[in-house]
Parts: C-alpha cells; sequence; structure tokens
C-alpha cells in the first residue's frame, strides 16, 4: 500500500475521542464506587433480595430492642449450635416486631439487613471468619415503648381491633397493636392453623397497618376541611335543627341511635358529630373537591411507610348522587382507611400541617454497644396550612371537653381527637374509633384506636386511648 | 476449611487482578522493547495465578473432576496462543495477547462457576475462534484488495441485517439471530466488521461531500434496519462509531454536531413511536416502581452488585442466578457480585486498556484506510462494553448488548476475535515497515 501523506488532523481527532471515552468510562467508574459505597446497603435491604438469607450462614441474627433497650427479639444458640429466635414478651409485639421463620415481615424483615451485618471489631471478624464462628450481628433499637404497646393492649383486651400511637412531631411510631395477635414464638407449630382456610380470626393480617374500615365520623374531619377551604369566611355560620333523622327527597340519614341534637352550629354539629348536619353541609359542597382533598390526603394512593401496608380508598367524584354524597359526608359509603392512615392525618394536623414520615428504627448498634447508624425525623410535607391545622385541633379539643369524647376528659392534661362509630354491615355492631392527641396545646403524642363491632368510639375507643395517654402522661 | 480457602483467595484473586491492570497502564511508560517484555511477563504469572486460584475453588466447591481436566485444558489453550502468537508474528502487541487471555480467564471462571456445560461449549467456540483468526495477521499483510471493494462490504453487510429482520428469532423483543442447522448465528456481530471497513473505504477514497452523502445514507440504511430489528443496542453502536470515523475522517465539526444533533432527535423520536425504548427507559428511571415485572432484571442486578459489595461474596457464595440472562447480558453483575466490585473495575480497566491499545495503533498508522479501520473497530468495542456495563449498573438504560469476550455466545466471540486479529495485523504491518525502513536507512 502506498503511504499517505502524513496529515496530523485525524490523529488529532482520534486524541479526541480517546479522552471523551476515558471521562466516560472515569464517570461510570465513579458512579458505580458511588452506588458501592454510598447507595448499596439501601438499595439491598429489600424484601425482593433473597440474598440476604445468605448471610445467616455467617452472621448470628442480632436483636431487635425497645426504645430503652428491652430485648424484644434475640437469637439463643444451643449446644449444637442450632439457632432459635425468642420472643420474650410473646405475643405483645407480634405485628409491629414480625417474625422471621415463615419468611420475614414487620422489624424483623425491615432491619433484615442491619440484623444480618456484623460491625464488631475488625480482628475479632477476621477471626471469626477465618476460624469458621459466626459474627454476632448488629443490634436494631426500635421507636416502640414496651409500657405504651402493654396499655394498648390491655386496654383493647380479646376485642379485635387495632391501635397505633406515634409522636407527631418526629414520626416515631410508639405502639403497633392489632388483635387477635399470634405467639411468634411458637409460630412453628401454629402456622398450619393459622393459614387455614377454615380460619376467620386473620392474626397474621397487621390491622393497624393493613386493616381497611370504614372511616365512620373521624372522616368529618376531612368534610370539615373541605366546608372550610370552600366557605373560609362563612363557615361559622352554618346552622342546623337536628331531629334526629335528616330527610332528604327518598333518603333519611340517621343520627348515632337517633338522638336528636337539637339546634346546632358547626362546632356543635362537629363535636357532637351530628350526622344530620354533616350530611347537609356534603351536598352544598362539590363531591369533586372532597375528592381532591382526600387524594392530597393520601387515600387511594401511597403512605410514606416502610412496612407492609394497604392504600386507602375513596371513590366518590364529581357526578356522584345523593345517596352517595350523604353516605361519604358521615365516612359511610365506600370510604375506606387504615388505622395507620387516620394516625398520620391527626399527626399533621396536631403537627401544625407538617406530616413527619412514621418510621420505627431509631438506631443501630454493633454487639458492643457502640453505634452504628441512627435515623433522624423526616419531613414529608404540609398537608394543610397551619391555620387549619389550628383550626382543626380546637375543633377536636371541642370533642373532647363537650361532645362525644367525654371518655378522654380529665384535668390531668388535655385531650383532642374525634370518635367514630362506621356502620360495616346492616344490623351488627359498629366499628367504634377514636383518634386524637394530647396534650392539645403542645401535642407530645397521638392515638388512634379501632375496635371491631363493638359500639360507639365515645363509649369503646375513646377510653383505650385513656389509658394509653395515662400510662405515657403518668411518667 | 474450604470456606477459609474461599475466603482468603476472594482477596487474593482481587490481588492479582490489581496487579494485573496496574501493570497494563504501567506498561506505557517504558519505551524500551525490554521494558515492555518484562511487564507483559509479569502480567503473565499474575494471570496464571488469578487463573488457578479461581479454578482451585471451582474444584474444590463442584468437586467435579471435569472441572480440573476443564482447567489443565485452558492452561494449555492459553499457554498456545500467547506462544506461538510469539513464535509466529514476531513484531506483536502482546499486551492485546495477554488481555484477550485475561478477558477470556474471567470468562471461563464465570461460566464455569455459572454452568459448565456452557462454559465447555464456549471454550470450544472460542478455541476454534483462536484458530481460525490466527490467519488474519498474515492476510492483512499480503491481501490488497481489502481496501478496493466497499460495496462488496456494504452490500454483503445490509443483505445479512435485512434477512435477520425478515426471518430472525425474536429474542426478548428484538431480532437478533438466525439459526441455521442447530447453530444459531448473530449476523449483526459480523456485519459490525465489514461496517467498518466500508466506511473507511470510504473515506480513504475521498472525503468530498459527495461521498460523504453518499456513506452516510449507507451507514443511515444500516442503523434504520437495525432499528427495524429493534436492536436497538448495535443500531446506537454503528451510529456512534460511524459519526465518530466520520469527524476523524473529515475533521469538520459541522457534521459532528450536526449527526449529534440528528442523533438525539431520533433518540427522541424513538421515545415516542417505540413501546419497548419506553418500557426500557421506565426500567431505567425506577425500577422498583415495578420490581416484579419490567424492574425485575435491573433490581436483581443493582442486588447482585449491592449484595456483593467492594470484595464480592466470593466464588458459590452469591446467587448470579437469580437475574435473568446473566451469562450474557448481565455478566458484568455477577462478576461484581462473586468477585467484587474492585475486580469488576479492574474488568472495566482492562477493556479500556484494550481500547487505548486500538487507538494508538490508530494513532500510528500511516494510511487513512488502516487508522479509520482501527479506530472505528475501537470504537465499537469500547461503545458495546459501556452500554453493558453501563446498562447493568443503571448508569443508563439497559440495551441488551453482550460484554465482548466475557459474555457467553459464539458470534460475539468469534466477531471479536476478528476485530483484535485486525489490529493486531495493523500493529505487525507498521513495525515490520518500520523495520524495513530502519534496515534501508541503514
Amino acid at each position: 500500500m502506498k503511504k499517505a501523506r502524513p496529515d496530523a488532523q485525524p490523529n488529532k481527532s482520534i486524541l479526541f475521542f480517546t479522552y471523551l471515552i476515558a471521562g466516560v468510562f472515569a464517570c461510570m467508574i465513579g458512579y458505580f464506587g458511588y452506588f458501592l459505597q454510598f447507595r448499596g446497603e439501601n438499595v439491598i435491604n429489600n424484601s425482593y433480595n433473597a440474598r440476604l438469607d445468605r448471610f445467616a450462614d455467617r452472621i448470628v441474627r442480632g436483636e431487635l430492642l425497645s426504645n430503652d433497650g428491652r430485648v424484644l427479639a434475640r437469637t439463643d444458640t444451643g449446644e449444637d449450635g442450632t439457632e432459635r429466635r425468642v420472643y420474650p414478651y410473646g405475643s405483645l409485639f407480634a405485628h409491629g416486631i414480625g417474625y422471621s421463620d415463615h419468611g420475614k415481615t414487620g422489624l424483623e424483615s425491615l432491619a433484615n439487613f442491619y440484623l444480618l451485618t456484623s460491625h464488631i471489631n475488625l480482628a475479632e471478624r477476621t477471626f471469626n471468619e477465618l476460624s469458621n464462628v459466626k459474627n454476632i450481628g448488629d443490634n436494631v433499637i426500635t421507636t416502640l415503648d414496651v409500657d405504651l404497646q402493654q396499655a394498648a393492649s390491655d386496654a383493647l383486651g380479646e376485642r379485635r381491633g387495632a391501635v397505633v400511637v406515634m409522636e407527631p412531631d418526629t414520626g416515631k411510631v410508639l405502639a403497633v397493636v392489632s388483635k387477635p395477635g399470634f405467639d411468634p414464638n411458637t409460630l412453628d407449630s401454629d402456622w398450619d392453623a393459622l393459614i387455614s382456610g377454615d380460619n376467620t380470626n386473620a392474626q397474621l393480617l397487621n390491622r393497624a397497618f393493613q386493616g381497611l374500615y370504614p372511616p365512620g365520623s373521624t372522616f368529618k374531619i376531612i368534610i370539615m376541611l373541605e366546608y372550610i377551604r370552600e366557605n373560609p369566611d362563612t363557615w361559622r355560620d352554618f346552622t342546623f335543627d337536628c331531629d334526629g333523622l335528616y330527610e332528604q327527597g327518598e333518603y333519611t340519614i340517621s343520627c348515632y341511635h337517633g338522638n336528636a341534637h337539637g339546634h346546632q352550629n358547626l362546632e356543635q354539629a362537629f363535636a357532637n358529630s351530628c350526622n344530620g348536619a354533616f350530611a347537609a353541609l356534603g351536598l352544598q359542597m362539590s363531591p369533586g373537591g372532597v375528592h381532591d382533598l382526600a387524594e392530597q390526603l393520601l387515600f387511594n394512593g401511597e403512605l410514606p411507610l416502610s412496612l407492609a401496608y394497604s392504600k386507602s380508598s375513596f371513590t366518590m367524584n364529581e357526578g356522584a348522587d345523593t345517596w352517595e354524597i350523604l353516605q361519604t359526608s358521615i365516612g359511610q359509603g365506600n370510604t375506606q382507611m387504615t388505622p395507620v392512615h387516620n394516625a398520620m392525618l391527626t399527626a399533621a394536623i396536631a403537627n401544625g400541617g407538617v406530616l413527619m414520615k412514621p418510621y420505627l428504627v431509631e438506631r443501630v448498634e454493633n454487639a458492643a454497644g457502640e453505634e452504628i447508624k441512627r435515623f433522624l425525623p423526616e419531613a414529608y410535607g404540609n398537608l394543610l396550612t397551619a391555620a387549619e391545622a389550628d383550626t382543626l385541633a380546637e375543633l377536636m379539643r371541642r370533642v373532647v371537653t363537650e361532645g362525644t369524647g367525654s371518655a378522654v376528659r380529665t384535668d390531668a392534661y388535655e385531650v383532642a381527637g374525634k370518635t367514630g362509630s362506621a356502620e360495616f354491615e346492616y344490623g351488627r355492631e359498629t366499628h367504634a374509633w377514636f383518634t386524637g392527641f394530647a396534650p392539645a396545646e403542645d401535642p407530645q403524642i397521638v392515638v388512634t384506636v379501632v375496635v371491631e363491632e363493638a359500639g360507639s368510639g365515645g363509649q369503646v375507643a375513646a377510653p383505650v386511648a385513656r389509658s394509653i395517654f395515662d400510662t405515657y402522661f403518668a411518667r | 476449611m474450604v470456606n477459609v480457602i474461599i475466603e482468603v483467595s476472594k482477596y487474593l484473586m482481587i490481588l492479582l487482578m490489581a496487579v494485573y491492570t496496574y501493570l497494563n497502564f504501567s506498561y506505557f511508560r517504558y519505551r524500551e522493547e525490554w521494558g515492555q517484555k518484562r511487564v507483559c511477563r509479569r502480567q503473565n504469572v499474575a494471570m496464571f495465578l488469578m487463573h488457578f486460584v479461581a479454578y482451585l475453588i471451582l474444584y474444590l466447591k463442584s468437586e467435579d473432576e471435569r472441572v480440573a481436566l476443564f482447567y489443565l485444558a485452558q492452561v494449555v489453550f492459553l499457554g498456545a496462543y500467547i506462544g506461538l502468537y510469539q513464535i509466529f508474528y514476531r513484531n506483536l502487541t502482546r499486551i492485546l495477547v495477554n488481555n484477550m487471555c485475561m478477558l477470556l480467564c474471567v470468562s471461563w471462571i464465570m461460566m464455569t462457576r455459572l454452568s459448565l456445560d456452557k462454559a465447555l461449549r464456549q471454550f470450544v467456540i472460542v478455541a476454534l475462534a483462536a484458530l481460525v483468526t490466527w490467519v488474519i495477521p498474515f492476510i492483512m499483510d499480503r491481501v490488497w484488495q481489502l481496501s478496493r471493494i466497499p460495496w462488496v462490504y456494504a452490500f454483503l453487510g445490509l443483505a445479512c441485517l435485512i434477512i435477520v429482520w425478515m426471518v430472525g428469532n425474536n429474542s426478548y423483543g428484538a431480532q437478533l439471530s438466525v439459526s441455521m442447522g442447530g447453530f444459531s448465528l448473530q449476523p449483526s456481530e459480523f456485519v459490525k466488521i465489514s461496517f467498518v471497513f466500508f466506511v473507511a473505504t470510504m473515506f480513504y477514497r475521498s472525503v468530498d461531500f459527495r461521498t460523504v452523502a453518499v456513506t452516510t445514507v449507507m451507514a443511515a440504511a444500516h442503523v434504520l434496519v437495525l432499528v427495524l430489528s429493534k436492536d436497538l443496542g448495535s443500531a446506537l453502536i454503528f451510529f456512534v462509531t460511524y459519526l465518530s470515523m466520520l469527524f476523524v475522517a473529515t475533521g469538520n465539526w459541522f457534521y459532528l454536531l450536526a449527526g449529534s444533533l440528528g442523533g438525539c432527535g431520533a433518540s427522541v423520536l424513538a421515545y415516542g413511536l417505540f413501546v419497548h425504548v419506553r418500557t426500557r427507559v421506565a426500567a431505567w428511571r425506577n425500577p422498583w416502581a415495578d420490581i416484579d415485572n419490567r424492574g425485575y432484571q435491573i433490581t436483581q442486578s443493582l442486588f447482585a452488585i449491592g449484595t456483593g459489595g467492594w470484595f464480592g461474596m466470593g466464588l458459590f457464595q452469591g446467587m448470579p442466578y437469580k437475574i435473568p440472562v446473566v451469562e450474557k447480558d448481565f455478566v458484568f453483575a455477577a462478576i461484581s457480585e462473586e468477585l467484587g466490585g474492585i475486580f469488576a473495575v479492574c474488568v472495566l480497566l482492562i477493556c479500556l486498556g484494550c481500547f487505548l491499545q486500538f487507538m494508538m495503533v490508530a494513532v500510528r498508522m500511516q494510511a487513512l484506510f488502516y487508522k479509520l479501520i482501527a479506530f472505528g473497530l475501537g470504537m465499537e468495542y469500547i461503545i458495546q462494553v459501556f452500554l453493558t456495563v453501563g446498562g447493568v449498573i443503571k448508569f443508563i438504560p439497559s440495551t441488551g448488548v453482550t460484554l465482548p469476550l466475557i459474555s457467553y455466545g459464539g458470534s460475539s466471540a468469534l466477531s471479536t476475535f476478528i476485530m483484535f486479529g485486525v489490529v493486531q495485523g495493523l500493529y505487525i504491518l507498521k513495525r515490520n515497515d518500520e523495520e524495513d525502513y530502519e534496515e534501508s536507512e541503514a
């Protein structure tokens, strides 16, 4: 081949591309390194990652502890090396802590990666690995509070239902109760009975996060907010005369047990949970507006929760017929809600409109008690304005001082809340709801209670909340 | 005891790989031949040690005697390949041969771990490919006509692509291969080479506007047929390679800019037109949203890489088989999971080292024809590495291309051997030329 005239230009272009490619690869390797160093842990701590189970071959699963350091789950190793997961409180923490033998649930699943990672000192770890001895996994300190959990569980007793207790200003979840429960210590022998098709008790279901209930009168908080938004200057002028039955054409809405509340302004109607007044209120509002507000308040969408939960649903929309509007306005109809969602909305009201992301893992420590990682409160965002939150808090305070929430009326502390008695099937007793916070002026704790098929919120659910508030404020 | 050996060997393998990679770049410091040769000898030591340690683990874990025999066959092959190449072609670039062998070692280790049967099949194909491509440098030195037949390259290549488009087997939504008597052939792998030859011959003739226009039309036809076959990874490789070759041949910034803008426009258009493009982009942007389905492969890959961390889980300690098509498109994730992130970065750097060798050859060739060939093949190689690794680590959307020399697949192995053979041939050509020149001077 003949020799072409040496030309510098193509070589310059070749160098240009060489540097370009080298630069692109540098970026890619940088990204890879960043992923391994900073993102990897978060990514692999996922229940879809089957690889974590392999860690258990080399690590003794760490302990789950309450917020004051009491052991909620530990692993005992027998003489022959067999390991057994032990839950000292039995069924008390069944749903929050979960289990790790038949798949993983609750904190056992959420904190799986930390429990199966060891941060004991490097020399000891290497020595153990070489001599084929398992390393001790890290311990996870949860936000769960043994006393509040116990109080909630005792107050609920043998009745079916759920309780969520959390801190409105941090999002820390202090208690998660769901009844009926199960004992994770004997899960293996009970398993077949628990999952049997004849079992209608659904003990494995975490009702606090996954149970869907009609919100009943607790939904009046949302109707109230929509009415205030639509009538910012005149909402206090609303009045209603209640004779226990509200008739609208062919439809009738009755108050709880047909109580006649008499002449009511809106504050009174809210405090007394007057169904007629709210049904009338609903007819004055735009169904599409209520729909939009419900979605802003996280109905039909994802909740910022790390444990398994169900999505709350709200279906009424523009063009809804009168019956649907009447039903939806008093929290009946097709609306479905989880207790934890109700607790989150209450927490946002208590926290000036800002929802803090609920969380259950406080920090991770190695077996020697040195801190490895700490989780800090994180805001999810504003669900409502501070002014709206103040107004709703004030209205909820009046529920307790002069309305259906008398069971939590006390001089020891000031509670604000809302009761609910949700019908779910004709002829059966209502689900009892209470959701509220205390102290009303400086909220420290939110309590949401639902008791299935038990009667009115004020008479059944509020007393459960009372005993949790009592426990909290007694110390 | 086996666990202890695996644990220690894990770090040993990373160390040997790091040493090898370091030598790969320290090579550029030596001007004299004896220094370069010493570097290459040390590389060979590191490679064979790493290879031995890996197969010791594979044997201990599988307790399969075929693994031991397979290891011996590989050692014989590697020794013969490195040794005979040197004896037969005096003036070769040894570092390129070394890098090929190292990447093959990594490939065989991973394939053996994933499936011994596939590893054996791959080994046979590689051995045949090595044998066939052996003569390429010899041909390059003697057959001048290679630069005279642009339209043969163009129409042959295009015809192959069209056939695949019409009668190709569908795999993961794209037509990639045709079956012939039990064999499945992926013609686009070979068209990659004929394409570079076509462009190089055209621009070697002339870079006036008319030639550029005609060449561009033919190149666009290639890309279009690939897009119609939904082989978007290859389409992208062809497109970028053509644009960069055009720029090297003409030095015209306008072409480069206009081409890049056109490429961006075409990407937006493809996003709007094709569902599978949107699917891939969606799976890239948030794979967690659809973890059971579209996001499954990439999230499994990220689990593998993340769980492996910097040092890896060790051979047989991870679950690479959880990733769909792990032995092809996602082999990089398997390497990262079991052999470690550091090891994986070393593999990337070795690929980059090969690319640099290609570019050095391109810079040193005098004739534009040869320059463009070395450059074009190098670009094709490195873009493919970028697309596959970038897709595996979620740096870019996944395009479904394989990692040359490492992924399972016969067509890819053979075409990569041809590429490396051609560049090796160019290097030998140049060195022989220089020697002749020095002798005639003396």
